[in-house]
């Protein structure tokens, strides 16, 4: 036998492995493992007692066999046996078992909890280090109950050996993160604090994990940890490298504890008191001075506790981004890890300093490595290095070197792994945007972008080409010229000839003048294209053929027999037959000016967030895109951002769900290829409600759609319009009764309208109410009809709106006042736009007054306006959605309720509900699948406030739990009471 | 915080695995056969740590045995390498010269030692003959 085991060897045992190692196929294994088990079973099940030793023999063998990946669904009894065991070899694989095969089945855990009693109050130190080891494995409810009080006594009483003070440091950690309700630190904070001071390093490592959490969540109770941990640091620190003996790791003081006193710092700002503050930069400092000292070891071992250390200390000093001396230094440090030759320390030097590169003090200290970084692009072996350089390149890319760094990263695109292509594609498309002083660069760049890696262009990046092409006309001669230039290319990509023909369809008259590029070599070379495309590219280009119709007189011929061909008028497919069916006809009954105002030039993209962002936050953790970057991007390119996934179909969206189907339905010919009705919140779909359904009363021609919300960005402050506020009544109105209070069933009909925007708010005999509504940013326009159900005339019709108490200030609402009589039947219209300045919690009161054969009616009801209303969504990956979970960690941050559910739990229901939230619902992120996450960011005028929301449902208990976590702890707060009321 | 320890052979042979988070046991072979793909295909230049799923792969190898440490992003990779690596020689001082075969055939002991080195996922000692001593213990009333 080749190996024997140590001590007291279990032979038997021994002979199994040996035979499991023998088997020369899998089939020999299983059978002699179902041997095996049926050998075990019938000992287990056999009349003879077995002894400690034999117990212990099995459900070793148990042990062996789990880990060869076949489920164990016996022997658990024989675990539990061994626990009672006074031999440490047999009540420790009894725990072993017990920790690695966690069952809840509750009949056992108390048996174990049994055992572990006893264990614990055994004082034999090894023991209660097994008992403890036990319960921080499994962690469940019934052991929490059982021990939460008592562990705490263990971990700071006098007497604790070092061992079992360890054990329990982090069994309570476990306790904490599984029952937080059942473990109450109050009275043990100080004491546990103070394990920092422990003269046992080994004590001192356990116990700051413990604290760091617990800092985590209670950052106030625990921040004296903040001083001790930097006294512990300075001491360690500033040991000679044989202080600390065992603790010593290859001329190192202890690499780990100081890692972890690190890690503990960065719960927190800066100290604030001056000494303990200098002590730690002295700390920094001197972590920084070793790192140029000569080594005192050759051992790759020695350097990397070292570094280990010190990226640690790199982090604390990025995360206070205060000190601008050490954010230099730091950044100098990382230069020099770049040319490393070991591949671990350059991979973490890039990732360190993508982080040091938005710090406004080391931006620039960066950017000096821009060569270094290039090069690494280039000559890595490693693609997870790579991808850490271009991560880089584009955190350090700012005006100066944006055309350096997008010339690279588009060369690099061409010879780039498969698996960073789309990642790379957005990110040049959001440098080039966001750095762009000449668009013509701009343009040249996407559509080389689009040449190099065609594939890899989503949807996004040519939509937002589009737009900003639209949105500008310094740039459409341009823009027209470069991709008649490109499309000249003999195979050129599906992408280029969607941009292409819709360029061309709006602009090419600018570029007709030359004869080399005349209105019918701009059409043959489109067309010449169209045979190859898809069906929604073919669509666009037969959208810009009927364009080229109105741009030039002169190709109307061509094209119409073009169209008139069989197989574009009979075409199997039913889009393209329609668009050359109705283009067909409308080019030959419309006269010129009907068919220059269809296919009037498309107006400009309102201003919105960058969709491509959107999609490249979604694809990457927080490393890729900062909130900070965000905001930039929204200052510095504002004019332009305009937002695919919204904006631009609005228009031919609108028209295309029009009652009377018109041939500009959609010139963009976006709508059968996009997936823009995708978001049921889209803003085109919900003013596509406001022109299909509205009454009578509304005036559809009269909204402006592409405009929709721009004249709330620029209050008109005209003298009629009204201003409403708190008592601000209107002197017209005859009816002077104060208004009434509030139905009682206001806060009712108020909770129906949280997840929807549009319906019937309040209906009786005599009026009925309908609303809808819109919002985009902090700012939403409601219109509501009031609908006289009667045959009489209501006289002295009046309407307030009026925002109580502190409402006042945190929300801005304009209406004008609506014509005093509604005849019978009738239905008038009023509109209120809505501007929210801050987060509010009260919705705002509509008082309604008229008489009605000569009785005064006199109604109050709350208009539902309510803070999701101003939701962003945000999509984020999972472990971005977790990171910020855990910043967001004040107890005063969360607001939970658990609730028993008042309607259907039915998967659809829910996520329709949520997404009527107005957040986006992220799928993958929460490791249980029946869960539901959710982000957003609110929108007032003076801030922003970041949301993310998990609903567990319980099914079975028919129970909800609901956790919101936001910047703002008043958000949390009402969002929560505004929820409970929706499941 | 970690969330696994695995240690794998060249064949894909899991000898050791201990989980700090819960994880179903079909779920599990999978997880580790696509763990040790991933470490297995990776050449001796390439970094140490992979980016994998929404954690981190931290990685080292002795001769035909891998040993891989499953990390969340508030861990420092270094420190998870010279970690493995303390526990290689507190084994390696153990068994003196520890082999493959001495870890399957010592699994309990093996735990023993994780468990002294890590629990819950966290760092608890780094001091070998601190990590050794309840087995020392063990041993000594064994021998006598």
């Amino acid at each position: 036998m080749p190996a024997v085991s140590k001590g007291d060897g279990m032979r038997g045992l021994a002979v199994f492995i040996s035979d499991i190692r023998n088997c020369k196929s899998k089939e020999a294994e299983i059978k002699r493992i179902n041997k095996e088990l049926a050998n075990i079973r019938s000992k287990f099940k056999g009349d003879k007692a077995l002894d400690g030793y034999s117990k212990k023999k099995y459900v070793c063998k148990l042990l062996f066999i789990f880990l060869l990946g076949h489920d164990i669904d016996f022997g658990h009894m024989e675990a539990v046996n061994l626990l009672s065991s006074n031999k440490y070899t047999e009540k420790q694989i009894g725990y072993l078992f017990i920790s690695v095969l966690v069952n809840s089945n509750s009949e056992l855990i108390r048996l174990i909890n049994n055992a572990i009693k006893n264990d614990l109050s055994s004082r034999n130190p090894t023991f209660m280090c097994l008992a403890l080891h036990c319960i921080a494995n499994v962690g469940s409810r019934e052991m929490a109950e059982a021990f939460a009080s008592e562990i705490p006594r263990i971990l700071v009483a006098g007497d604790t050996m070092d061992s079992v003070k360890q054990s329990a440091a982090l069994c309570l950690l476990r306790l904490y993160k599984t029952s937080p309700d059942l473990v109450l630190m109050g009275e043990w904070t100080s004491r546990v604090v103070h394990l920092l001071n422990d003269q046992h390093m080994g004590v001192v490592t356990a116990a700051i994990s413990l604290i760091t959490c617990l800092s985590q969540k209670n950052p106030d109770e625990f921040k004296t940890c903040v001083s001790l941990a930097v006294s512990r640091l300075s001491r360690i620190v500033s040991s000679a490298s044989t202080d600390l003996q065992d603790y010593t790791y290859y001329f190192v003081p202890a690499p780990w504890l100081s890692c972890k006193l690190l890690r503990l710092l960065q719960c927190y700002p800066p100290p604030e008191d001056g000494a303990v503050k200098g002590r730690l930069v002295e700390c920094l400092e001197t972590i920084l001075n070793k790192a140029q000292e000569p080594p005192k070891s050759k051992k790759v071992q020695h350097s990397n506790a070292k570094n280990a250390i010190l990226f640690e200390a790199i982090s604390l000093i990025i995360h206070y981004d205060s000190e601008p001396n050490l954010l230099v230094r730091a950044c100098n440090q990382l230069g020099q890890f770049l040319q490393h030759r070991e591949t671990n320390l350059r991979y973490l030097a890039l990732e360190s300093m993508c982080t040091l590169a938005s710090s406004e003090f080391s931006h620039e200290a960066v950017k000096t490595h821009i060569e270094t970084v290039i090069n690494a692009l280039k000559t890595e072996r490693d693609v997870s290095v790579r991808q850490r350089a271009a991560d880089l390149l584009y955190a350090m890319c700012d005006r100066s070197n944006a055309k350096q760094i997008v010339a690279e990263m588009l060369s690099y695109l061409e010879t780039a792994d498969y698996s960073i292509r789309e990642e790379m594609v957005l990110k040049v498309a959001i440098l080039a945007e966001k750095y762009a002083v000449d668009y013509s660069w701009y343009v040249d760049t996407i559509l080389n972008l689009i040449r190099i890696a065609g594939d890899y262009v989503s949807e996004e990046v040519w939509y937002r080409v589009i737009q900003i092409v639209i949105n500008r006309d310094d740039v459409q001669g341009y823009a027209a010229k470069t991709v008649f230039e490109a499309l000249q290319a003999p195979a050129c990509h599906e992408n280029m000839v969607k941009v292409g023909g819709y360029i061309l369809g709006e602009f090419g008259n600018l570029i007709a003048g030359d004869p080399r590029s005349s209105p019918l070599v701009q059409f043959n070379l489109l067309h010449s294209k169209f045979h190859l495309c898809s069906v929604p590219t073919r669509a666009l280009l037969l959208s810009a053929y009927i364009k080229f119709i109105n741009l030039f007189p002169e190709t109307k011929a061509t094209i119409q027999e073009v169209l008139r061909c069989d197989s574009q008028i009979r075409n199997s497919d039913v889009e393209l037959q329609q668009r050359a069916v109705e283009y067909l006809k409308l080019s030959s009954i419309a006269s010129t000016d009907v068919l220059a105002t269809v296919l009037e030039e498309m107006p400009p993209f309102p201003e919105r967030e960058s969709s491509i962002l959107a999609k490249l936050k979604k694809k990457k953790g927080p490393g890729a895109v900062s909130v900070t970057e965000l905001e930039d991007n929204k200052r510095e390119g504002g004019e332009l951002n305009g937002g695919a996934d919204r904006g631009p179909d609005t228009a031919a969206m609108a028209a295309s769900n029009a009652s009377t189907p018109s041939p500009s339905a959609d010139l963009l010919g976006i709508r059968s290829s996009a997936p823009v009705g995708a978001a049921p919140t889209s803003a085109g779909n919900l003013l596509v409600d406001v022109f299909s359904e509205a009454g009578p009363a509304a005036p559809s021609a009269a909204v402006n759609d592409d405009g929709f919300l721009r004249d709330l960005e620029q209050p008109t402050e005209t003298s009629d319009s009204l201003l409403v506020e708190g008592s601000g009544d209107s002197d017209s109105a005859p009816p002077s009764e104060d208004p009434a209070p509030p139905l009682s069933e206001a806060d009712e009909l108020l909770n129906k309208f949280v997840c929807k925007n549009n319906g019937v708010l309040f209906e009786n005999q005599l009026l009925q109410i309908g609303i809808k509504s819109e919002y985009r940013q902090n700012l939403g326009r409601m219109y509501l009809f009031y609908g006289n159900k009667t045959s009489v005339q209501f006289a002295s019709f009046t309407t307030t709106v009026s925002c109580p108490g502190e409402l006042q200030s945190q929300l801005n609402v304009q209406t004008k006042p609506v014509e005093p009589l509604v005849e019978g039947g009738a239905q008038i219209q009023q509109v209120l736009n809505i501007e929210c300045l801050t987060d509010f919690s009260d919705a705002p009161l509509l008082n309604i007054k008229f008489r009605y054969g000569g009785a005064l009616q006199n109604l109050t009801l709350k208009l539902p306006v309510t803070i999701n209303k101003f939701f962003q969504p945000t999509e984020m990956a999972s472990n971005d959605f977790f990171q910020r979970w855990k910043q967001l960690s004040q107890p005063q941050q969360e607001a939970q309720k658990i609730f028993k559910a008042n309607h259907s739990m039915d998967t659809e229901v829910l996520k329709a509900k949520l997404l009527g939230l107005g957040t986006a619902l992220l799928d993958n992120v929460d490791p249980n699948p029946e869960n539901y996450v959710c982000a957003g960011v609110i929108q007032t005028k003076g801030q922003q406030v970041g949301c993310l929301l998990r609903l567990e449902p319980n099914a079975q208990a028919q129970m909800y739990r609901l956790t919101l976590r936001c910047s703002k702890d008043s958000v949390s707060r009402r969002l929560c009471e505004l929820l409970a009321e929706q499941f | 915080m970690i969330k696994f320890v695995l240690m794998v052979n060249r064949q894909g042979q899991t000898r050791l695995s201990r989980y700090y988070e819960s994880v179903e046991l079909n779920r599990r072979a999978a997880l580790e056969a696509d763990v040790v793909r991933c470490c297995l295909s990776r050449k001796k230049d390439q970094c140490s740590f992979v980016e994998y799923k929404d954690f981190r792969l931290v990685y080292r190898q002795y001769a035909a045995l891998y040993i891989v440490v499953g990390v969340t992003d508030s861990e420092n990779e270094l420190s998870i390498y010279e970690l493995v690596h303390n526990f290689v020689e507190v084994l390696d001082k153990y068994f003196s010269r520890v082999s493959e075969l001495d870890i399957m055939f010592n699994l309990d002991r093996v735990h023993v030692i994780l468990d002294e080195m890590i629990q819950n996922g966290h760092i608890v000692e780094t001091n070998k003959s601190r990590i050794l001593a309840p087995l020392t213990a063990i041993d000594k009333m064994a021998d006598g």
